[in-house]
């Protein structure tokens, strides 16, 4: 893995309702983690104005009221916020997620497993291997963006997405993973299905997932579930 | 008593239920919807004495034909249309009585896409995460998180069954003289990943709202726009205004129901005090940028809420 350039972070703006707070232009958890932190010291210290804040791969978004928010106040969080964060990220939650493989639940497993040049079963092993990291929570709600995927695994997108991807579909898009939280047009390659929910409104937290989380895959065979995420 | 509702005799093109948008869930990847123009939703919400942020119905280009179920008082900012109440004309831009079992109809439409119709107390669809904005896309808020089907039942909350305010005229200038809308835009925050004819092509070209345009956002038509370097972003969050550009170069103006982050590079972002201007935009219609400075969009936007304040009956708490 390359070594991520990290700078200190700049406020740049797109209109006058979102400030951008970047440090870096790359995937790599060690960037990411400054981005979660940032966003959770920005979303404690309650700035005037401020609406909402928006973790990403390597950025905060902070969504702004631009006749009361007070940027000079976001300065001294922002700096404030960087110059005391502790090393070592507070330890991960795991998520554990079933998922059925292959079949009606996984239509694309064969196509990666002929990406990869190896068997079916060897695709699910080495997706179910891995320990992926939530960077980001985006496209729907409860969405997940993971990685990172085992190079050999790593299939491009669909050229033409799917009109409706089933909710609970788990797909690969290069070197990311991802499970579809609602029926969605989409164009990950699907591998299998999860009847976990993702997102679920009568929880005190919808999304099952909050970026900085670990989630790991866990083979479950058909017997156990046919039907569809709760 | 009868409940206080309205009926959907007929649905409309594409009528939601949306307020001022479900901010502060975006980290959960939880797009913040809400009206179009916010502005408009804002002076018809004023105009019959609710909060602003009360939720009302978005009417888009062809208007539905509702029924009151009780007394109520309603009033229609935004888009201009021609209205009826039982086959009587009424003003836009005032609140109006319903008596038990009147009918409201839109007829034809004079200006403007998109018109808000409030109504006293509120719409009291269910609250998803602090709003009741419907989001199309992940079925959430509104009736179902869908638009109106006919025979739908809106509840409307507690409030005044007589009109209190007068009418107004919105300062937003709708039915100015026909040719491009402009809309102020503040370069980046991508500018410099673009070729400089590129970013003289966006402010000296005209533009024109693809058909292929929806509440996600507008794909704009017109000069292509091209990248000094090929490849995409690492995703960041996304601002409503913000004209992003896919690797084909029409770019998308991004609008309510945009997603929380993309890819995509930015070459610029519509000022907050137009944004209003850009949600009533119809396909085929013609646009024009114009770039402003921070203290251009700030003193636009001052202005544009002391004329909202102005246009607002006496008591108006918008």
């Amino acid at each position: 893995m390359s070594v991520a350039t990290i700078s200190r972070p700049r406020l740049h703006h797109s209109g006058d309702g979102l400030v951008l707070v970047e440090f870096a232009s790359t995937i790599a958890p060690e960037v990411n983690r400054r981005a979660v932190a940032l966003a959770a010291a920005i979303a404690g210290a309650r700035v005037p104005g401020v609406r909402d804040v928006v973790p990403a791969y390597a950025s905060v978004g902070v969504h702004v009221d631009p006749l009361r928010f007070d940027q000079a106040a976001l300065d001294a969080v922002v700096s404030h916020a960087w110059d005391t964060a502790a090393g070592a990220e507070p330890a991960a939650r795991v998520v554990e997620i079933p998922v059925c493989y292959g079949g009606a639940f996984g239509p694309d497993l064969a196509e990666v497993a002929a990406f990869a040049g190896c068997a079916e079963d060897d695709v699910i092993a080495r997706h179910a291997a891995g320990r992926y990291r939530v960077y980001m929570l985006g496209f729907l709600p409860g969405f997940a963006y993971l990685g990172s995927v085992d190079e050999t695994i790593a299939m491009p997108r669909r050229s033409t997405p799917r009109t409706t991807v089933p909710a609970g579909s788990v797909g690969i898009a290069g070197r990311q993973t991802g499970v579809y939280p609602c029926d969605s047009p989409g164009g990950w390659r699907l591998i299998g299905r999860t009847p976990r929910a993702m997102f679920d409104l009568a929880r005190p937290e919808p999304a099952l997932l909050a970026p900085g989380d670990l989630v790991r895959f866990v083979p479950t065979s058909h017997d156990r579930w046919t039907g569809r995420p709760a | 008593m009868t409940a206080r509702a309205l009926t959907v005799l007929r649905p409309g093109l594409l009528t939601t239920v949306q307020d001022l948008g479900r901010w502060g869930h975006q980290a959960a990847g939880v797009p913040v919807a809400g009206a179009m123009d916010t502005y408009s939703l804002r002076l018809a919400n004023g105009l019959v004495g609710n909060p602003e942020s009360a939720a009302a119905l978005e009417i888009t280009l062809l208007g539905p034909t509702l029924r009151a179920e009780a007394p109520l008082v309603v009033a229609v900012a935004g888009a201009v249309f021609d209205l009826q109440v039982d086959d009587r004309p009424v003003p836009h831009g005032a609140p109006v009585a319903l008596a038990a079992g009147s009918v409201l109809r839109f007829l034809e439409r004079r200006a403007g896409a998109r018109a808000y119709l409030a109504v006293a107390g509120g719409l009291e669809t269910p609250v998803v995460l602090g709003s009741r904005a419907t989001h199309v896309v992940s079925r959430m808020g509104g009736l179902d998180g869908r638009a109106l089907l006919v025979g739908d039942v809106l509840p409307v909350a507690t409030g005044a069954t007589r009109p209190a305010g007068r009418a107004t005229r919105s300062p937003l200038p709708l039915a100015e003289a026909p040719g491009p809308r402009r809309l102020r835009v503040l370069l980046g925050p991508q500018d410099d990943w673009f070729t400089m004819s590129s970013v003289d092509a966006l402010l000296g070209g005209t533009f024109s709202v693809s058909s292929r345009s929806d509440r996600m956002g507008f794909r704009l038509d017109g000069p292509m726009l091209t990248t000094k370097r090929p490849g995409e972003l690492v995703s960041e969050p996304v601002a409503f205004g913000a004209l992003q550009v896919p690797s084909g170069g029409a770019p998308i103006l991004l609008m309510a129901d945009r997603q929380t982050a993309g890819g995509y590079p930015k070459i610029a972002t519509v000022i907050t005090a137009d944004l209003p201007l850009a949600g009533q935009l119809a396909p085929g219609e013609a646009v024009r940028f114009a770039a402003c400075t921070r203290a251009e969009a700030r003193s636009a936007l001052i202005a544009r809420e002391r004329d909202l304040l102005r246009a607002l009956p006496e008591g108006g708490t918008a």
